[in-house]
């Protein structure tokens, strides 16, 4: 089980005395230095350094067990790191509003409030007074296209309402980066695919930052302005690839003839760096 | 729809009946001595008799009050230590094995040592019932605490709760089903000894001490009355909290 800390090791941050602009090319939202991680003496990271796009969405892409959502839980503050430094725009953690959704929308939800009860959570937990929190809400539902009714138990809902659920839930308090784990894995196919265009098209947006972990290669670079690909551990950057497909990208993007080629060239990286280790 | 539930009722209503005539035939066949097995019809007259004279009641009341009581306690006691005990691991370990010794121990054995503590009256028949269901009650809350979704927890956690309020908006809520199968047997078994304690322990009211009674003055009609009136008793319980889980966990085993 991840044991979730908020403060980290990390120093305040010396760079705001001495700004440091070689840390914070334009654009960029978050800055990774130096990661390092071990469980039990085992490396998982080992100096591991990465700008991340502000308002860009990238998805994290290696073979099982690389290390993906060890990555986003450090960089979310949900998992200790044993050395270096995360910062967002110079901010730490602490100051970063942000979003998660979990792979498990069954266990993340929570069952004894209704799906617009959980919705309201977390902007009940910022002491935002009901009237303002109902007006983000219903501002909010407009953005999704929803066919189904808030007013239900995330029980009586299937998992990709369930899901949704929790993606509005993250998103409602509007933050800075939205980080999601592997958030359609127990889907199937067709919601999947609803799923990622739903989620394309509130991403695109709001223009939040955003840090996707994927399983599917596919679904990797369809939802990408850029993949991070990772060998196996401890993790290096097998790659970091511009994805420069227009958007919105829709169903026939997957037949798109650069769309074909990134991903034949990110399954190239993929191989090598699974052979490679 | 309608005609479903009918049979499902009707379906339930099977195994009573056919108890009811099988006692009743074995009765009139003379298999048993009427001595030790009367009538079903002399049993239901006798709790009857009984109630209309005015002993059963206020007997039911009693047991009922006492186990209410025991139960009371045991919940009050039970339900925050639980939270902290499985709040943290260390903690429960450390007392892991009290616990479940104590709760191996059977309860009546805690009679004397309880009635040279708090004497003869009510109140040590209370104590022993609310000490045996006091443990149950703490056990199934630690365990809920214990196993609650991490999942949740760190969902929270992420959208900013502190740790006070994890505590009461989902380590509570996540701890509900099982503090309920706690509560629910803790209620049975705060009945158990009760009734134990009324035989044993000199009462002078209850459903035991009637229980008790009828054996020595061998009115068998009046015995296996009592117990069917305790049987009612347990049973009720047992359905009020069932009912009251379902209102109140309504995502039990659901979620
Ligand atoms: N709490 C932990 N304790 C010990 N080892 C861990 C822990 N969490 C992760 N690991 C190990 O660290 C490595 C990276 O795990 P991680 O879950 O980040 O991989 P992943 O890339 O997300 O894998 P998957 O594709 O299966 O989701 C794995 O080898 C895993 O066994
Ligand atoms: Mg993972």
């Amino acid at each position: 089980m991840i044991k979730a800390q908020r403060q980290r090791p990390v120093e305040a941050p010396e760079v705001a005395s001495y700004p440091d602009l070689r840390w914070f090319p334009p654009g960029t939202h978050i800055t990774v230095r130096g990661l390092k991680k071990a469980f039990d003496g085992n490396p998982v990271y080992v100096g591991f350094d990465i700008d991340l796009p502000k308002g860009r969405i990238v998805s994290v892409f290696g073979p099982n067990g690389c290390g993906k959502s060890t990555f986003i839980n450090m960089v979310a503050g949900l998992l200790p790191i044993d050395d270096g430094q995360i910062l967002f725009e110079g901010k730490t953690i602490a100051d970063t509003r942000i979003g998660y959704v979990f792979q498990n929308y069954r266990e993340a939800l929570f069952p004894w409030l209704r799906a617009v009860d959980n919705i309201h959570y977390p902007l009940r937990l910022m002491g935002i007074p009901k009237a303002e929190r109902d007006r983000r809400i219903e501002e909010l539902v407009a953005g999704f296209d929803l066919k189904f009714d808030l007013h239900r138990y995330p029980y009586q809902m299937s998992g990709g309402q369930q899901q949704t659920v929790s993606i509005m839930r993250s998103l409602v308090i509007e933050p800075e980066v939205l980080f999601l784990d592997e958030p359609f894995s127990a889907l199937d196919y067709e919601m999947t695919l609803i799923m990622r265009d739903q989620l394309q098209k509130v991403l695109v947006a709001r223009g939040v930052t955003t840090v996707l972990v994927s399983h599917d290669l596919e679904e990797a670079v369809y939802l990408a302005d850029k993949v991070l690909m990772l060998t196996r551990r401890p993790s290096r950057i097998a790659d970091y690839m511009d994805v420069d497909l227009p958007r919105p990208r829709d169903p026939s993007t997957l037949t798109d003839p650069r769309f074909i080629e990134l991903k034949a060239r990110t399954l190239e990286v993929f191989q090598n760096a699974v052979r490679a280790s | 729809m309608q005609s479903a539930r009918f049979s499902r009722y009707a379906w339930m209503a099977v195994g009573p009946l056919a108890l009811f005539l099988v006692w009743y035939a074995v009765h009139l066949a003379g298999l048993v001595t009427p001595k030790l097995l009367p009538s079903p019809v002399r049993t239901l007259q006798s709790v009857w008799t009984h109630t209309v004279s005015g002993g059963l009641g206020p007997d039911f009341g009693r047991t009922l009050w006492r186990t209410l009581q025991a139960f009371g306690i045991a919940a009050a006691f039970g339900v925050p230590i639980g939270i902290v005990i499985g709040a943290s691991e260390k903690l429960y370990r450390s007392i892991e094995f009290l616990i479940d010794f104590f709760r191996s121990t059977p309860a009546t054995a805690m009679f004397p040592l309880f009635m040279i503590i708090f004497g003869l009256g009510d109140f040590s028949k209370i104590a022993v019932a609310a000490f045996a269901a006091w443990l149950v009650v703490l056990f199934n809350v630690a365990y809920g605490v214990m196993n609650a979704r991490q999942t949740r927890i760190l969902a929270a956690k992420v959208m900013g709760a502190s740790r006070a309020r994890i505590f009461k908006d989902v380590m509570f809520y996540e701890c509900l089903p099982q503090t309920f199968v706690g509560l629910r047997t803790a209620v049975s078994l705060a009945l158990v000894v009760i009734v134990v304690a009324e035989m044993f322990i000199g009462s002078d009211d209850g459903l035991g001490k009637r229980i008790i009674d009828s054996q020595i003055t061998f009115d068998l009609p009046q015995l296996y009355g009592t117990i069917l009136v305790s049987g009612i008793l347990g049973y009720g319980l047992n359905l009020i909290f069932l009912g009251l889980e379902k209102w109140l966990v309504h995502w039990s085993g659901r979620a």
